[in-house]
């Protein structure tokens, strides 16, 4: 029987914790992408490639889907972005591709994301091996953090023909792609086979082992030809109220990590919840909050839903989930008896003048306080910088500013020449992203191989298959 | 709403829309069923030499997510005995006495046959006949269909074995699988046909299996030509219409001339009347829809008559005719260039590459800063001195109005081809050409 197109419907109590967690957009069918496909203009100097920090060739992988040649189109996304999988899946696209898409002025635009993960899964469905290692040149680069910066930079590496080794802290590969993303947005085996897409090229990647603690950035520096730091940034940091030691006061990236490598059935949580934050890693928490069940959800946020930063699809996201969101409420103190969080003490705020940035700055309401009962407390209100990190690179000359790696950014190299850095540890302006992190490590890669081989020779080291 | 009736020599429809002989008219419960829909006739299936059909009979060619833009076909004339149909004829005639059923018939190259089988129908009642000339597979091998076509002799022959004993009007239907679509149709007059239709479908082979190798469409591991039809095939038989409806000769005896071809539209109708055709037939149209599409032919082209002030068809029927004309005749003069709204561009840049790679290099991408956006992309402009008005790039846009030709005056001779010649024969060396062209104001970078 055919495969029948099945329009979207999310209603949470008709499905199973299992089926809640699922992949939230379905796979395009065959038709749904080539027609998709077809309606792409073939634009000449497209802008959607533009976009792309990663600059895919979106007209021609959309071109090939529509001839039926979609081992081509997955070959062309990733010569560009060997993470093509789950940007596919994770990319802001209405802020990227899609939206420099010219059909915009009078269309819905082309949706290159959707059709992006179906040249992927038709790709990985047949287990299709595109790039082969290169000619060996001799010389080693060690990678440390293995999130999409690191695993490009190493899979872009070996295509060069260099021994690249990975060294990982967590006991899996692929950083934020395998704990940090949800699991309806991205699935953990999508992320882990492209770790494995990396190993198949001949990179070494070494889980359980943290640079600075197992081995010193000075062994890595001295033992190999160049170092690529791609450590990310860190957890939340505390909120500084009282109350924060409570039970039931969790770490939203800790919270996220769970419903990533735990069973669903197995993961603590409560039936009301308050998230702190309205950036994009809070919406993710609130929206797997509801959907493990909790039955009442909500945001506390002190400024209003102009300042908020998460995408505006995320918000609509949430609001379609059921998500409530308190606006211009600030957190003053978590609440509980017998150590256990029982509410949320909080204060009504007003908007003064803008701040620094432009954003108007929350001044508190007084006699506003009042108590939101709750019985569990996620913080998402941003990630910690990489003190610890930085600090032991300042010993290399490697400098850095409000908590950032500088690099250059025509080669991500740092102050010390055989040292690079890339993603979120560098990214000291606008949102991050899997993708830009993506590109940081082609960037560091080019340069090491200019460096090392020599821009005259570059030749495509990466044999077709 | 406007009056659509019209009278096709002699034989009255209440409107100028009939299937074609074709599966559509294939029976009396499919034509009736389509009368009822409002179409206006009906030009029965082929009746006549018994015959035995292939199964996967159909081939088609989609694009882009359309279906069916061309459909190919290794059918044949009706497998349901002459007797059969007869009888249904009579019946729907009976029934539907104010439409217009008109019978194809077909059968081996006798007299006596021909002349049988048209005395046969003239029994129904049926309003007419139409020769099938034009079928150009499986019984064009055994002498029928496009084997009469394409001979004129023996088109005008078999049409006067008709019309020696037809008390009806008879409508040859021509092939378009020749060369010169004037003579049979010249011959058709010499034969004292009643009218001519056009075109039946064109020889094809719609595509080969990458995967199996076969051909398509595939009978049993083989394959060959069929008729193509449908959408693909219009501009090809208004081109022949177009020829047919422009001959002195025709245009002198008056034929009315039926249109058929890739219509499946009201536009399209409209299109085949202006240039000459008084009905329309339809036959993939109906096969990709079903017959329910007439209501919206129907509608429109009463719209569009209310809106153009015509009351009835004959006001524009052949309207567009004295138009076609040939190259030699074209003016010289007449002059274009490409102009480009940018409040309208989407800096796709598809006119740039177009022109770039396969024009003439004329239009530019230039920063115009026509927004207030930090890193706006280019713009494509046009050169208009260099352009030379080919019009491709107007035809690549995807806007709607956003490039236009328009028309300017530098001063060029309003000559046409066939003059400059005579009165200049130089021309048709370069030397002199160029020489030319630099007096004339034409320059070609
Ligand atoms: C909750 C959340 C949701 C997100 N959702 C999206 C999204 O939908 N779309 C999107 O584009 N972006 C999203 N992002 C951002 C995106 O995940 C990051 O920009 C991206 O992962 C950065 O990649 P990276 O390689 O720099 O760092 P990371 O992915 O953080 O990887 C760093 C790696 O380094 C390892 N490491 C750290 N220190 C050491 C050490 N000392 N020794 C060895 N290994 C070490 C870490 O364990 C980790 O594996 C999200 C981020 C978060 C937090
Ligand atoms: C399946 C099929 C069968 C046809 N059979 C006949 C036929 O028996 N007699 C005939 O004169 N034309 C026949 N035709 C030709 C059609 O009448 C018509 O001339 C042709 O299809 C072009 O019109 P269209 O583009 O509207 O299909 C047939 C066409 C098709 C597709
Ligand atoms: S009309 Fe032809 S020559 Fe002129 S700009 Fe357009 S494509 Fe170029």
């Amino acid at each position: 029987m055919a495969e029948h197109y099945k329009p979207q419907k999310y209603k949470a109590w008709e499905l199973t914790l299992e089926e809640r967690f699922q992949e939230y957009f379905p796979p395009l069918g065959e038709r749904e992408a080539v027609t998709e496909a077809n309606r792409c203009l073939y634009c000449y100097d497209a802008p959607c490639m533009v976009a792309c920090p990663t600059h895919i060739d979106i007209p021609t992988f959309i071109k090939k889907i529509a001839t039926g040649n979609v081992k081509g189109s997955a070959r062309t996304i990733l010569e560009a972005n060997l993470l093509g999988a789950t940007c596919s899946r994770v990319c802001p696209v209405e802020e990227l591709c899609e939206g420099a898409c010219v059909l915009n002025h009078d269309h819905p635009p082309i949706m290159i994301g959707r059709l992006q993960r179906y040249a992927m899964d038709y790709a990985a469905d047949r287990k299709i091996k595109f790039f082969e290692p290169g000619k060996r040149n001799g010389l080693k680069v060690a990678v440390v953090g293995t999130g999409p910066a690191g695993l490009s930079c190493a899979g872009e590496l070996a295509k060069l023909g260099f021994d690249v080794t990975c060294l990982e802290k967590k006991p899996l590969a692929g950083g934020l792609d395998t704990y940090g993303i949800v699991v309806f947005r991205e699935p953990v085996e999508v992320s882990l086979s492209e770790v494995k897409m990396i190993e198949q090229l001949g990179v070494t990647v070494k889980t359980n082992v943290t640079v600075g603690k197992d081995v010193s950035f000075d062994e890595l520096v001295k033992q190999y030809d160049a170092v690529f730091v791609s450590v990310g940034m860190g957890n939340v940091p505390a909120l500084e109220i009282p109350g924060e030691e409570l039970e039931g006061v969790v770490d939203g990236l800790d919270f996220i990590e769970e419903t990533k490598i735990m069973k669903l059935d197995s993961i603590e949580f409560g039936n009301r919840v308050c998230v702190i934050g309205a950036g994009n890693t809070a919406i993710d928490c609130v929206t797997i909050a509801r959907r493990l069940g909790a039955e009442r959800v909500m945001i506390v946020y002190r400024r209003s839903e102009a300042e908020m930063p998460c995408y505006h699809f995320e918000y609509e996201f949430a609001l379609k989930e059921g998500v409530s969101f308190m606006f211009l409420t600030q957190p003053i103190e978590v609440v509980g008896k017998d150590g256990k969080v029982e509410g949320l003490r909080c204060i009504r705020m007003d908007l003064g003048g803008p701040d620094a940035s432009g954003r108007r700055v929350p001044i508190p309401v007084p006699n506003s306080e009042f108590v939101l009962p709750c019985d569990m407390v996620v913080t998402a209100i941003g990630q910690k910088k990489r003190i610890d990190i930085l600090e032991k690179l300042t010993a290399f000359g490697v400098k850095n500013s409000k908590g950032y790696i500088v690099v250059d950014p025509e080669t991500n190299r740092t102050e010390h020449p055989k040292i690079f850095a890339g993603g979120d540890c560098v990214r000291s302006k606008g949102e991050a992203s899997t993708v830009m992190a993506v590109q940081d490590g082609k960037i560091a890669a080019k340069a090491i191989f200019n460096q090392l081989v020599g821009s005259t020779t570059v030749q495509q080291a990466a044999t077709r298959k | 709403m406007a009056n659509l009736e019209i009278d096709f020599c002699g034989i009255k429809s209440p409107n100028p829309f009939w299937l074609a002989s074709a599966p559509p008219s294939n029976s009396g419960y499919q034509v009736q069923k389509a009368f009822e829909q409002g179409w206006g006739g009906a030009v029965w299936k082929t009746i006549g030499a018994p015959v035995l059909n292939v199964c996967n009979r159909y081939g088609t060619i989609d694009y882009k997510g359309s279906k069916i833009i061309g459909l190919n076909n290794v059918k044949l004339i009706s497998d349901r005995s002459v007797e059969t149909n007869l009888k249904e004829i009579k019946e729907v005639k009976k029934n539907f006495p104010n439409h217009a059923v008109i019978v194809s018939v077909m059968v081996e190259s006798s007299k006596e046959a021909w002349q049988d089988i048209v005395k046969r129908v003239e029994d129904t009642g049926a309003d007419g006949f139409e020769l099938n000339f034009g079928c150009p597979h499986g019984m064009s091998e055994r002498g029928m269909g496009s084997a009469m076509g394409q001979v004129p002799e023996y088109t005008c022959m078999v049409t006067e074995w008709v019309m020696d004993v037809a008390t009806r009007p008879v409508i040859v239907k021509l092939t378009p699988n020749i060369t010169d679509i004037v003579q049979p149709a010249r011959a058709a007059v010499k034969g004292r046909a009643s009218a001519i239709s056009l075109i039946n479908t064109i020889n094809s082979i719609m595509g080969v299996d990458l995967d199996t190798f076969r051909i398509v469409p595939d009978v049993g591991g083989k394959g060959g030509h069929g008729g193509y039809a449908g959408p693909a095939v219009k501009p090809i038989a208004l081109h022949l219409l177009s020829a047919v409806a422009s001959d002195p000769e025709i245009q002198k005896a008056k034929l009315p001339i039926s249109g058929i071809g890739g219509v499946e539209t009201w536009r399209d109708c409209v299109e085949f009347m202006l240039l000459g055709a008084t009905s329309v037939q339809v036959c993939t149209a109906v096969m990709h829809w079903g017959f329910r599409i007439v209501e919206d032919m129907i509608d429109g082209m009463s719209n569009w008559m209310d809106e153009k002030g015509f009351k009835s068809c004959d006001e524009f029927i052949g309207k567009s005719v004295n138009r076609i004309s040939s190259f030699g005749d074209f003016d010289l003069g007449f002059q274009t260039v490409a102009r480009i709204d940018h409040s309208k561009c989407i800096q796709c840049n598809l006119c740039y590459i177009a022109c770039n790679d396969a024009a003439h290099q004329c239009i530019d991408l230039k920063d115009l800063k026509l927004s207030d956006q930090t890193n706006e992309r280019l713009w494509p402009v046009v050169r208009e001195e260099d352009c030379v008005g080919c019009d491709l790039c107007s035809k690549v846009c995807p806007v709607d109005d956003c490039i236009s030709m328009v028309e300017i005056e530098t001063g060029r001779p309003h000559i046409t081809w066939n003059e400059l010649v005579a009165k200049k024969p130089e021309v048709l060396e370069w030397d002199k050409m160029e020489e030319y062209r630099q007096g004339a104001n034409i320059h070609i970078h």
